[in-house]
């Protein structure tokens, strides 16, 4: 556990190393992904997106309790747990986004009457914490072995009063958005598996934020082909 | 997450146990100054919490959130406070530079696990070799040999120099692991002045095969406006829905017709009229509004108050049916919809005891 988790406990620092403003032209921040780091759960996986970061852990297919077991598939699981203090309704809310959308790709009738539980801890929140959620859970679910039909990633994207959009936003310019927009996009063809919206925004606005979503996914794919490719050179 | 038999909101016995340790080691040795938490003497006292986040469980979890939690009270940085007489200024990070907790010592817990009554020690057991151990043997110390707490838990009958001889070690253990955490604080210390980067985000291993990095990645995002603009273009327009809200009284309106009442195929004898219109089921909590309430203006006559009560046993008020009940009906009948129901239920439910 040597640096592994540097407790803030109350202070976030979030001044440090906030990424620069970014110019018009959108960009994603910083991405950085490790897998297999636990050794109890059958997959793990920590997403860091800038300075939000997030560590999920599968367990699955695993026995499942005889009142949740579903007599043709898989039964999934999703559990966030925030930084600081107990679990609450927006955790909940959350967990339920992330949940449809895993049982959207899992292919779950592969394993009946088996329970497929995936742990989301959250690290540090820095802006985009669903997306980051959505992807650590996308490589957990990979890392575990989970037959699935699709990657899938979460992209955020913030609408500021003025009608620009901001792809990945900080927690400051989560702040300041008018509307904050995150999809689940899945990775054959870039559809939309989940989304959930906050604020004002017109329908307009709405599809040009889904598109500039399928093109961030792009790349969040590529990051992570390359990343699982480098995990399998060396067999 | 740390192990698959942990299961979330269920407060097991590990649990507790770890934290009452946690809590003697820490709170009751008095590493923490808290009279240095004093803001205002008897009004204003700063609270800390201390939220451990339990990862990997592969055995002597109890070390680990010991180092975990003073590492973590040693590394964080309040708000500064002023006092001015009456006046109390906080000040934003932004503002004044965090100020650190005063702690006095660091104790660090070392587990022991006894085998075969006392035979074989083992020093920082692993996950396995905590399933057949038969007793543990805690010892919280700090680098000035002096103990915190101990605590022995199993059952095991241990010598007195057994326990000497492993207060010895814990002193060495101790001394390390201080000198680690020392090390890694004045790193951070360090790479904050210089402005680096620190965090979570830096310990990831960037030389591991199974971690990889990926710098900022712009994204063209010049043709979503055309894009969006096709979608829109040749997407049909939603249909039309038009609702009617129908306003009763300030603060109770209704929306929808509501669905046929299937109440009527319990019993057989009925009163005809109550059956005929289509009903919905209508939350009680509605009619209560409805009938305490102000009433419609245009019913004529007043039903009896209904008492509505989850005993059986209490006496149920009979209702009178209404005075002109088909009057009523044409002229509102929502309303009616919205009353008969929940009066059905009550009164179906003295006629099944009447039955029985």
């Amino acid at each position: 556990m040597e640096g592994a988790m540097q407790a803030d406990a109350k202070i976030r620092s979030e001044s440090g190393t906030e990424s620069g403003p970014r110019g018009p032209a959108c960009s994603l921040r910083h991405f950085a992904c490790e897998q297999n780091l636990l050794s109890r759960p059958d997959g793990s996986a920590s997403f860091l997106q800038g300075d939000t970061s997030v560590l999920a852990g599968v367990y699955g297919p695993a026995e499942v309790k005889v009142s949740k077991e579903i007599f043709n598939k898989a039964t999934l699981e999703v559990i966030l747990r925030p930084k600081i203090g107990l679990p609450g309704v927006a955790e909940k809310s959350r967990e339920r986004l992330i949940r449809n959308t895993c049982e959207a790709v899992v292919l779950g009738t592969l394993h009946p009457r088996t329970s497929i539980t995936v742990v989301l801890q959250v690290i540090s929140d820095a802006g985009s914490l669903l997306a980051c959620c959505l992807n650590a859970a996308c490589m957990a679910l990979v890392d575990a072995g989970v037959p699935m039909r699709a990657l899938f990633c979460g992209v955020t994207c913030a609408l500021n009063s003025d009608g620009t959009l901001v792809l990945d936003p900080t927690a400051k310019q989560e702040k300041e958005a008018r509307a904050i927009l995150t999809f689940a996009l899945d990775s054959v063809e870039r559809k939309l598996l989940m989304s959930t919206t906050k604020g004002l925004y017109s329908d307009a606005e709405l599809q040009q934020c889904l598109a500039a979503a399928q093109a961030a996914s792009q790349h969040v794919f590529r990051f992570y082909r390359e990343s699982l490719q480098r995990r399998y050179s060396k067999s | 997450m740390a192990a698959p038999a942990f299961e979330p909101g269920r407060q097991s016995d590990l649990l507790v146990k770890l934290n009452r340790l946690l809590e003697r080691c820490l709170r009751n040795s008095k590493c923490i100054d808290t009279e240095s938490l004093c803001v205002v003497a008897g009004e204003k006292v700063w609270q800390i919490r201390v939220d451990l986040h339990l990862l990997n469980h592969d055995g002597n979890i109890i070390d680990a959130a010991s180092i975990a939690a003073i590492v973590a009270l040693c590394h964080f940085r309040r708000p500064d406070v002023s006092v001015q007489g009456d006046e109390v200024t906080l000040y934003t990070p932004e503002e004044r530079d965090p100020v650190p907790l005063s702690i006095h010592h660091m104790p660090i817990c070392v587990s022991f696990a006894f085998f075969q009554q006392g035979t074989y020690l083992l020093v920082d057991p692993n996950e396995r070799e905590e399933r057949v151990m038969d007793g543990l043997l805690v010892i919280a110390m700090n680098k000035h040999r002096e103990i915190c707490t101990i605590q022995s838990s199993g059952g095991i009958m241990l010598l007195k120099d057994q326990v000497l001889r492993c207060s010895k070690i814990a002193g060495v253990k101790v001394l390390e692991i201080t000198e680690l955490i020392q090390k890694a604080l004045e790193n951070d210390q360090k790479v904050r002045k210089e402005g680096g980067k620190f965090g979570f985000a830096e310990s990831i291993a960037s030389q591991r095969i199974t971690a990889f990095k990926m710098e900022k990645a712009p994204i063209d995002t010049s043709d979503v406006e055309e894009k969006a603009e096709e979608i829109i273009a040749e997407a049909e327009p939603p249909s039309e829905v038009v609702s009617n809200p129908v306003l009763w009284t300030p603060g109770t309106a209704q929306i929808g017709e509501g669905i046929e009442n299937s109440w009527g195929d319990l019993e057989d004898s009925e009163k005809e009229e109550e059956d005929e219109d289509g009903t919905d089921e209508a939350i009680i909590l509605d009619s209560l509004k409805m009938d305490t309430g102000v009433e419609v203006s245009n019913i004529g006559s007043q039903d009896a108050p209904i008492v509505l009560s989850d005993s059986e046993e209490e006496e149920m008020i009979i209702l009178e049916p209404d005075k002109n009940p088909k009057k009523i009906r044409t002229q509102t009948i929502s309303a009616k919809q919205e009353k008969a129901p929940s009066k059905k239920p009550v009164k179906k439910r003295k006629k099944k005891r009447a039955a029985n």
